[in-house]
């Protein structure tokens, strides 16, 4: 019975994954095919990089199935050698061998890390296809708010819930932020994701290859709408995208501080939704988190703390929240009631169009040894650090 | 969504009341039910058989490490099957809920379910099964009468023992947290989770982080200095080494967690704006310093079975380690890496291109020492005999599941590919894949090993053999259905579903949850069927599996003292040095025998600590301020106790060990 | 089992400690206390690590220049600092056996310690009055914490000084009060250490900025 054993674990190992392979025809495997040329670089690398290491893991596994197979206590004719333990030249394989692939992979990383750096403008829009000087990207900006998402179109000047467009075949520059808990801001066939944080901003750079439709989703848990958190999104022609413009125009509705207001607060479910104009600083008071009329901006308070704070006199400034923007979260104001800072003297928010874009990166030097930063010209800061 | 409003708080219960009791959810009414009824026969059972007396003299006051490491695996056992009943419920949930289907848990529930697993595996299971097998453990196998800190170990068990009950509590007054296991603020603070769930969430794992904190200092000391005579530490047994590397890791990273829930309790009881969004608050700081605990904390689990694996590779092949010296060194590589890759854990948070590779590459070079490891144990088996007994089937199994655990947990630190595999059930997938492939099946294989010793009869192999392959089985079907879901960009922590193709995966993934049922099952018949053909199981020999180390060299079970007289080590395989060359077991010449005396201090302390724990929570203040002086006031009583220990008799020493010696002559050895 | 006698070449060789003397009682509670205090250490790493990162986050708020006092912050250091030294004193006493100056000192030192939290309880009351609570800005959060988890710690030192002075009492100086008194000195200072740290970061580079 023992010496059946470590055969039939081997077998084992090897049939259960080729049993399910007919199925896998049948998936959608968008993480390793998707639209995007980002999405599709990161997916690549996951196939280089598991290849890679599959040079030491399939050795690995057949030697393990070949030893507890050869050396079974039933077969006498294996060499048995119970003192055996130290042999210098293996050790020195035996760290090597792992030692050498962590060499390849980690250089690969390094490279990949920078290239594929969500906050470095896009170089090329497909293998061979370079961005050109003039070529700007589109713009949206990006707010994650119980359990839905807010799309800006600054350009256009236009926004949307749950519904992103975007042209194909142009570099798209997002700028994230969330109103009240973390999320992840992810769009698998175009790009990989990254967090959507309250009172900080983060990029993404991107760019659909194909027209089509797409899903777009929060990959952080946030709560309990958080499973309904998808958006369509539409990856269109240029002219198409020019049509879904107009026709989000010619729809009405603004979103200005008053309907932000009530639209983050908390809901599940949220169907797609459009206004044809939407106050051009709001999302510059989302991520200094004073949208509500009266309360201090982040950078206003940066700026305030950076010159030493407001003294003792400072200390009194502090107001109630005059409404509940947690009320469906469940939420009574605590102990502490629900406070926020008083706006002081404020400085016009910068607007994002003044933000100078950073320009696109050739690749030629990442093939050498330096590795050209411009990539982190563009990070802002979150506001506190 | 549930507009539960906080309560009303009032002076005599805080917030708790009636609505706290969850009557409307037939599913926790039902299992109250079936806790009550089990609890109270218990209970009648107990009382009937009039083992009240014996449990608390004998268990619950018992300040011998052996005794204390069996409970931890009681405990561990107990909690894992809660544990899998919210996995269960899991996939469940998420095979049912396509289509418009809401599935069968409202968010309210399935959000705290999925923080409950994940809490309850880690700190209530995975945590006490490896404190008790390094209690159980590590004195025999370095030769000692006891740990450094007798009481303080019982002491530890009942403080982490009050945490898993106040974690339990959660489930029939009140709720638990609804926030991922690692609970994130601002989600968890006070604006967003106004409840009590969080709160049961800190102070249950503040309550046994005391425990596991201090126990991670008496095992420390007591591998420092309490080793046999020429055991020096480069002759420590693997497992032993393991556990002192593990043990460092308690101590200095538990204390981080301890700080860092202590700041977010400041945020939720007192104002504070550690995390908070306003007021200069950092949400991101908590995320990191969590991290700087959490990272460590894998390894903390994994590194005691690491050991295992390498005591089991080298009995049942019949042969020396190989590379002891490179294993020992490799265990340390990672000890002090550990630290430096938390960062893994959010790349997607926005830091720079260099600060993400950074990271990614520490966390690769992790895998350099585990390959290492994993080298050694195939070199040792390489020229052995080896016996497929259940321990090696288990460490077969583990390091054919684990290189693969090990190579997608690589895949994950590389950044790009983490940025589209991150919070995806790729990443779910990966790490039940070393912790049940590493952590669990080191575990099963450290019970067969080491259960003849504890309790002086074997393992039943027919049941052990089910749920070994069902475990096995259960494993692959369970996890590889997550891995491709992870790469078809499903994330985790989701309740509902749109796209009706990702159905059939999350029923292959049910029924591997189901295999693995029966796989716990059978190992649950396999204890009961033991028990009860304990004498055809019988060993009397004390060395059933031909053993290499000294906790071997004692009889099975081994007699309270472990030692009647301590053994001279003079090889790395201690107890197959003593065999080889004839170690001549001495009869005669017994001596009193100094051993710390049972104490109910710690059960009392740490009852007490249950209580205020559960005030706290509740905002029940006079109780807090009540309990917080009968602790310190128990405490302080404790430390006028000058008597703690006794001395056993030279005549019962040479009873136990005359009855030993006629033992041994029976077994014709 | 081979207890079969191969005597072979090594017939020296022991195997078992036959003429073994029990380990003294308490031998590695040092190293235990030693241990536990440096995990201590990592708690107030975390704080302090809060504190830099936090510490200039004033949301508008009062800087340290406007709050702290460091004539008063002196006193409470030499307060402190003293409680040491008469902690050292009271070592001393003991190692030559003298029981009731050992208590004498000890009873000096809690008393000291008692003065330096009663300057701190002032100083804490002060900030609240004006309204620098903990809940005004992550700065001061950050610095309650960290101070007031230092002066709980000297309370709990209190506590136990007290404790010993009794046990002393009780029983004089046996071998398991003098470890304790070893014990408690160790913690003692190891608070002074601390302190040192707060006094530097928090308070002088506080008014220094």
């Amino acid at each position: 019975m023992p010496k059946m054993l470590p055969r039939s674990t081997a077998r084992f190992k090897l049939l259960a994954p080729l049993g399910l392979l007919p199925l896998l025809a049948g998936c959608n495997m968008v993480v390793l095919d998707p639209a995007g040329d980002v999405a599709r670089q990161q997916g690549n690398l996951i196939l280089i990089s598991t290849a890679l290491m599959l040079l030491i893991i399939v050795p690995v596994m057949i030697l393990t199935v070949l030893f507890a197979w050869r050396y079974r206590a039933a077969n006498k004719e294996a060499t048995y050698k119970p003192d055996w333990d130290h042999s210098t030249q293996l050790e020195l394989v035996i760290w090597a061998a792992p030692l050498l692939i962590i060499i390849c992979l980690g250089a690969l990383t390094w490279v990949a890390t920078h290239l594929l750096d969500p906050y470095r403008p896009l170089a090329r829009t497909a293998p061979g296809q370079a961005v050109t000087a003039e070529v700007r990207p589109v713009e949206v900006q990006v707010v994650a708010l119980d359990w839905k998402w807010l799309f800006i179109y600054p350009e256009q000047g236009i926004a949307t819930v749950n519904e992103l467009a975007l042209p194909a075949h142009r570099p798209v520059r997002f700028r994230i932020s969330a109103s009240s808990v973390m999320n992840s801001f992810y769009i698998p066939a175009l790009a990989g994701q990254i967090y959507a944080m309250p009172g900080m901003e983060t990029k993404l750079h991107g760019v659909f290859n194909n027209t089509g439709q797409y899903t777009g989703f929060s990959a952080n848990y946030s709560g309990a709408g958080f499973s309904d958190m998808r958006f369509a999104v539409k990856s269109l022609s240029d002219a198409d995208f020019a049509a879904w413009v107009a026709a989000t125009k010619a729809g009405g509705g603004t979103l200005d501080r008053a309907v932000y207001l009530k639209l983050e607060k908390p809901s599940e479910k949220v169907a797609a939704q459009r206004f044809a104009s939407v106050d051009p600083q709001l999302f510059d008071a989302v991520v200094n988190m004073c949208v509500e009329p009266g309360k201090m901006c982040m950078h206003d308070m940066m700026s305030i703390d950076a010159a030493g704070g407001a003294g003792v006199a400072g200390i009194g400034n502090v107001r109630s929240l005059t409404y509940d923007k947690f009320a469906a979260r469940g939420t009574e104001p605590g102990y502490w009631g629900r406070r926020y800072v008083g706006a002081l003297c404020s400085s016009p928010l910068i607007a994002s169009g003044d933000r100078p874009d950073a320009t696109p990166v050739d690749l030629a030097p990442l093939t050498g040894a330096g590795l050209k930063q411009t990539a982190f010209a563009d990070r802002s800061a979150p506001p506190h650090s | 969504m549930t507009p539960h409003p906080a309560p009303e708080t009032g002076p005599l219960l805080g917030k708790l009341s009636l609505d706290a009791l969850p009557l409307h959810e037939p599913i926790l009414v039902i299992t109250f039910i079936a806790v009550a009824i089990g609890g109270l026969a218990l209970v009648a059972a107990i009382t009937k058989y009039r083992l009240w007396g014996y449990l608390w003299k004998e268990w619950f006051t018992t300040v011998d490490h052996k005794r204390i490491g069996i409970m931890y695996m009681i405990l561990g056992l107990i909690m894992f099957l809660r544990g899998f009943s919210d996995a269960i419920m899991m996939r469940l949930q998420q095979a049912m809920a396509f289509g418009g289907s809401e599935g069968y848990l409202p968010a309210h529930h399935y959000d705290q379910v999925f923080t409950a697993h994940g809490v309850i595996m880690i700190f209530f299971v995975a945590m006490p099964f490896i404190t008790g097998l390094m209690n159980y453990i590590v004195p025999l196998q370095i030769g000692a009468r006891d740990v450094s800190f007798p009481f303080l170990n019982n002491f530890s068990f009942w403080m982490t023992t009050a945490g898993a009950v106040l974690c339990m509590i959660s489930l029939f007054v009140g709720e638990f947290a609804q926030t991922g296991w690692l609970a994130y603020p601002p989600l968890s603070g006070i604006a967003y989770s106004p409840n009590v769930g969080v709160d049961y969430y800190i102070w249950s794992l503040q309550i046994a982080g005391v425990g596991t904190t201090l126990s991670g200092i008496n095992l420390i000391v007591t591998m420092l200095k309490l080793r046999a005579p020429g055991m020096r530490l480069m002759k420590m047994p693997v497992f032993t080494w393991t556990s002192l590397c593990a043990n460092i890791l308690i101590v200095a990273t538990f204390p981080v967690l301890t700080a860092t829930l202590a700041l977010l309790t400041l945020d939720r009881y007192a104002g504070t704006n550690f995390f908070t969004n306003d007021f200069g608050g950092s949400p991101m700081m908590y995320v990191n310093l969590i991290w700087i605990w959490g990272h460590p904390e894998v390894y903390i689990l994994i590194l005691p079975l690491f050991g295992v694996f390498s005591e089991v590779t080298s009995t049942f092949s019949g042969k020396r380690l190989f590379g002891y010296t490179s294993m020992v060194y490799a265990t340390i590589c990672i000890t002090i890496l550990s630290y430096l890759v938390w960062l893994h854990h959010f790349f997607t948070m926005g830091s720079g291109a260099s600060v993400n590779s950074f990271f990614g590459i520490t966390t690769m070079v992790i895998s350099i020492p585990t390959g290492a490891k994993l080298f050694n144990w195939l070199f040792t088996m390489y020229r052995g005999r080896i016996r497929f007994e259940l321990p090696m089937m288990w460490t077969v199994a583990f390091m054919l599941t684990f290189v693969v655990g090990g190579m997608t947990g690589v895949l994950l630190a590389v950044p790009p590919a983490d940025f589209v595999l991150h919070n995806s059930l790729f990443l779910v997938a990966h790490f039940h894949n070393v912790i049940i492939g590493g952590v669990l099946f080191g575990l099963f294989a450290a019970i067969n090993y080491w259960w003849p010793k504890a309790f002086g009869f074997k393992l039943d192999v027919f049941w052990g053999k089910i749920s070994f392959w069902c475990w096995v089985v259960g494993f692959w079907l369970a996890f590889m259905p997550l891995y491709i879901l992870g790469l078809m960009g499903v994330t985790r922590r989701m309740r509902v579903f749109d796209d009706p193709s990702l159905q059939i995966w999350f029923v292959v993934a049910g029924i591997g949850a189901a295999v693995i049922a029966v796989g716990i099952a059978a190992m649950l018949v396999q204890f009961a069927v033991s028990i009860w053909r304990r004498d055809q199981l019988r060993d009397e020999t004390g060395d059933p599996w031909d053993g290499r180390t000294l906790e071997w060299a004692t009889s099975s079970p081994p007699p309270d003292y472990n030692f009647a007289f301590t053994p001279v080590i003079h090889d790395l395989d201690a107890w197959h040095d003593m065999k080889r060359r004839g170690h001549g077991r001495p009869v005669t010449g017994f001596r009193d025998i100094h051993m710390p005396s049972n104490t109910g201090a710690g059960i009392i302390l740490a009852g007490i600590s249950l209580v205020m724990g559960f005030a706290l929570v509740w905002h029940i203040w006079w109780l807090v301020a009540a309990s917080f002086i009968a602790l310190i006031g128990a405490a302080i009583v404790h430390t006028f106790n000058y008597k703690r220990d006794f001395d056993i008799p030279a005549a019962t020493v040479a009873a136990v060990e005359d009855a030993r010696t006629r033992q041994l002559a029976a077994t014709g050895a | 089992m081979s207890t079969k006698t191969l005597a072979a070449a090594d017939e020296e060789l022991r195997f078992y400690d036959l003429d073994e003397h029990a380990h003294p009682e308490g031998h590695s509670t040092m190293l235990g206390f030693w241990i536990y205090l440096m995990s201590d250490c990592l708690i107030f790493a975390i704080l302090f690590a809060c504190y830099a990162v936090l510490g200039g986050n004033y949301a508008a708020g009062p800087a340290p220049k406007d709050l702290f006092e460091l004539p008063l912050v002196a006193l409470n250091t030499a307060m402190l600092l003293i409680s040491s030294i008469t902690f050292g004193f009271a070592v001393l006493q003991m190692q030559q056996g003298k029981v009731r100056g050992t208590q004498i000192w000890l009873a000096v030192t809690a008393l000291f310690g008692a003065a330096f939290l009663a300057i701190e309880l002032y100083e804490f009351r002060h900030l609240i009055h004006i309204g620098a609570t903990p809940q005004r800005s992550a700065f001061l959060s950050a610095f309650f914490t960290l101070v007031g988890t230092h002066g709980l710690h000297v309370t709990f030192g209190i506590v136990w000084l007290i404790t010993l002075m009794v046990q002393l009492n009780k029983h004089g100086l046996i071998a398991a009060n003098k470890r304790r008194v070893m014990c408690l000195s160790m913690f003692w200072h190891f608070l002074d250490v601390v302190w040192i740290g707060v006094f530097t970061i928090v308070y002088l580079m506080g008014m220094l900025q």
